[in-house]
């Protein structure tokens, strides 16, 4: 039987400690939208969209107010558009782009994923098409993401799709400069991509997906953050069973709300997502945990070694409360929306370089990181295939959203407000990788023994 | 403590949470919306934490006249009159972080 106590923690935990479901995302198949005229493709894909989540946003709402838990976003991934739109007789893509805004408007949701392309070991016509057309997809769209896998494990890193990357998103920011580069906040570039995530902008319908299918993203770094307030001084054994225990009440809510979203709207029940994801809101922040834990300020020595024992004690927690664990599943730690990881920023303790190596123990990348506008594109793609490597040799996700500020340098400010919240402009080093970038070709896969 | 959670058929009771400080008529207050609706209380807890008043009811709205939103709405609106703070959570909400 409950009791006085766990309905009260219930309480505080969504009215004082900033407990949400950060989203449910549907995922939808398009794979039938394939048409050789383009026009009709469109249809297709409008209609398909509108259809299965007509009703996505309502749902969410009913559920919001019944569980009394609120579920900040709702969202729709699909197929990746370079496979659905391959069989087009079409240059342009960038109309399905405007197709995808226009349907997720439709339906009320802020995203839309997808307008992405799998290209780890190559490209296809359409791939190249596709990736071509990002910079102005995302300047003259609201809603679309995109995103572009460019290193697997398994097959290696397309080192010429991170030049390519490097140079798209130079040219993202470019288009977006007056919003100070919105564009490249919805354009992730991913190595190990997983095929379920519902958390944007890197979220889209992998092909081993069903024809449609719900996944549910939980958050709550602020109660992550006040359960570790309370074994302060104890060991760190006693501070890891306690994170557990509270990922698991989280990631419960996670599977609550999936399972009756999935029910509701008569679709299968994919994944949660167990990440911990921050909010620009105060004490929303991995960061604070970290100092909870201990480390005086996020960035400097013992926050790798602090964020991997939080991340191994979200996932052990997570993937007890829920049937299906998938997506990203791990800490995040997007700069720009996290107010203590800008606060470690501004003080000179959270760098690029820590940033890299919290990477390798924890979801997902360098993620939400703005750089000087006058970055070159090798620059960012050496960025790109230093994080690549981390992912490819550890078997992990690893991804790389950054913001060249354009018309800025360090010490500036971007400011997308909302969700995206503000990043301070930080620095990347002096010198270049270009003429190892410019050789072209794919790093191999690596050897999957002598693991030293 | 709040045993009929376990023994009643589950899926139409809701958990009403009142916090706020003490005063004369907030039980009066919460179980006039409740009755006015035709909801059931099933059970009452309350303890004073400091000087603040928490109050849980569980309750019954099977054959409740109206929906969870506006419920929630008559709730936070008497809330607001009496100067404490009431929410209705569906009961799914507690029982499933809590128990497995």
């Amino acid at each position: 039987m409950l009791t006085l106590q766990e309905i009260l923690e219930t309480v505080n935990m969504v009215q004082e400690e900033n407990l949400d479901i950060r989203t449910i995302t549907m995922g939808i198949s398009l794979r039938d939208c394939a048409d050789p005229e383009p026009f009709k493709a469109r249809q297709k894909i409008y209609d398909k969209v509108t259809r299965y989540a007509g009703s996505l946003v309502r749902t969410g709402e009913e559920i919001e107010r019944e569980y009394g838990i609120p579920i900040v976003n709702k969202r729709i991934s699909v197929t990746p558009v370079a496979i659905v739109g391959e069989s087009s007789a079409t240059d342009n893509f960038i109309d399905f782009a405007r197709t995808l805004d226009e349907a997720a408007a439709n339906v009320g949701v802020n995203f839309i994923g997808g307008y992405s392309a799998l290209v780890h070991k190559g490209f296809t016509e359409a791939d190249r098409r596709l990736i071509e057309s990002i910079p102005q997809a995302l300047a003259t769209t609201e809603r679309v993401c995109s995103s572009v896998n460019v290193a697997t494990t398994k097959a290696g890193i397309n080192m010429d799709a991170v030049y390519m990357m490097g140079r798209i998103i130079k040219m993202t920011a470019e288009l977006t400069k007056n919003s100070d580069g919105v564009g490249c906040a919805k354009l992730v570039v991913f190595t190990n991509v997983p095929e379920d995530n519902p958390f944007m902008a890197g979220a889209f319908h992998g092909v081993g997906e069903p024809e449609c299918v719900i996944n549910v993203g939980v958050s709550g770094p602020g109660v992550v953050k006040k359960a570790v307030e309370t074994v302060k001084g104890a060991d760190i054994g006693i501070l890891a069973e306690t994170v557990k225990k509270t990922a698991f009440k989280i990631t419960r809510m996670g599977e609550l709300v999936g399972r009756t979203a999935a029910q509701r709207l008569g679709v299968p029940f994919g994944i949660v997502d167990i990440s911990l994801a921050p909010t620009p809101v105060i004490g929303d922040s991995v960061a604070e945990i970290i100092e909870a834990i201990g480390v005086e300020c996020c960035g400097t020595h013992g926050t790798t070694a602090a964020l991997a024992l939080l991340n191994d004690a979200v996932k052990k927690g997570g993937a007890m409360a829920s049937s299906y664990v998938g997506g990203l599943s791990g800490a995040f730690i997007p700069l720009s929306e996290d107010a203590g990881m800008i606060k470690a920023a501004e003080a000179g303790a959270l760098t690029l370089d820590k940033l890299e190596a919290m990477t390798s123990v924890c979801s997902v990348g360098l993620d939400m990181i703005a750089v000087p506008g006058d970055t070159s594109k090798e620059v960012i793609a050496a960025i790109i295939a230093d994080e690549a490597a981390i992912g490819m040799i550890n078997k992990k996700t690893t991804a790389v959203r950054i913001i060249p500020a354009v018309g800025k340098k360090v010490g500036d400010y971007v400011e997308f407000g909302g969700l995206l919240g503000r990043a301070p402009v930080i620095p990347v080093k002096a010198f270049t990788a270009k003429e190892f970038i410019c050789r072209g070709g794919r790093i191999p896969a690596p050897i999957q023994s002598l693991t030293n | 403590m709040l045993a009929q959670l376990k023994n009643e058929a589950a899926g139409n009771r809701v958990i009403v949470t009142v916090l706020g400080p003490d005063r004369v008529g907030i039980i009066a207050g919460v179980a006039q919306v409740l009755a006015s609706n035709n909801i059931n209380i099933l059970d009452i807890s309350q303890t004073i934490l400091q000087e603040f008043l928490v109050m849980v009811m569980v309750a019954d709205i099977s054959r409740s006249s109206v929906d969870m939103l506006t419920l929630k709405e008559n709730l936070a609106e008497k809330g607001r009159e009496i100067g404490v703070r009431i929410d209705a959570q569906h009961e799914d909400a507690f029982k499933f972080m809590h128990r497995i």
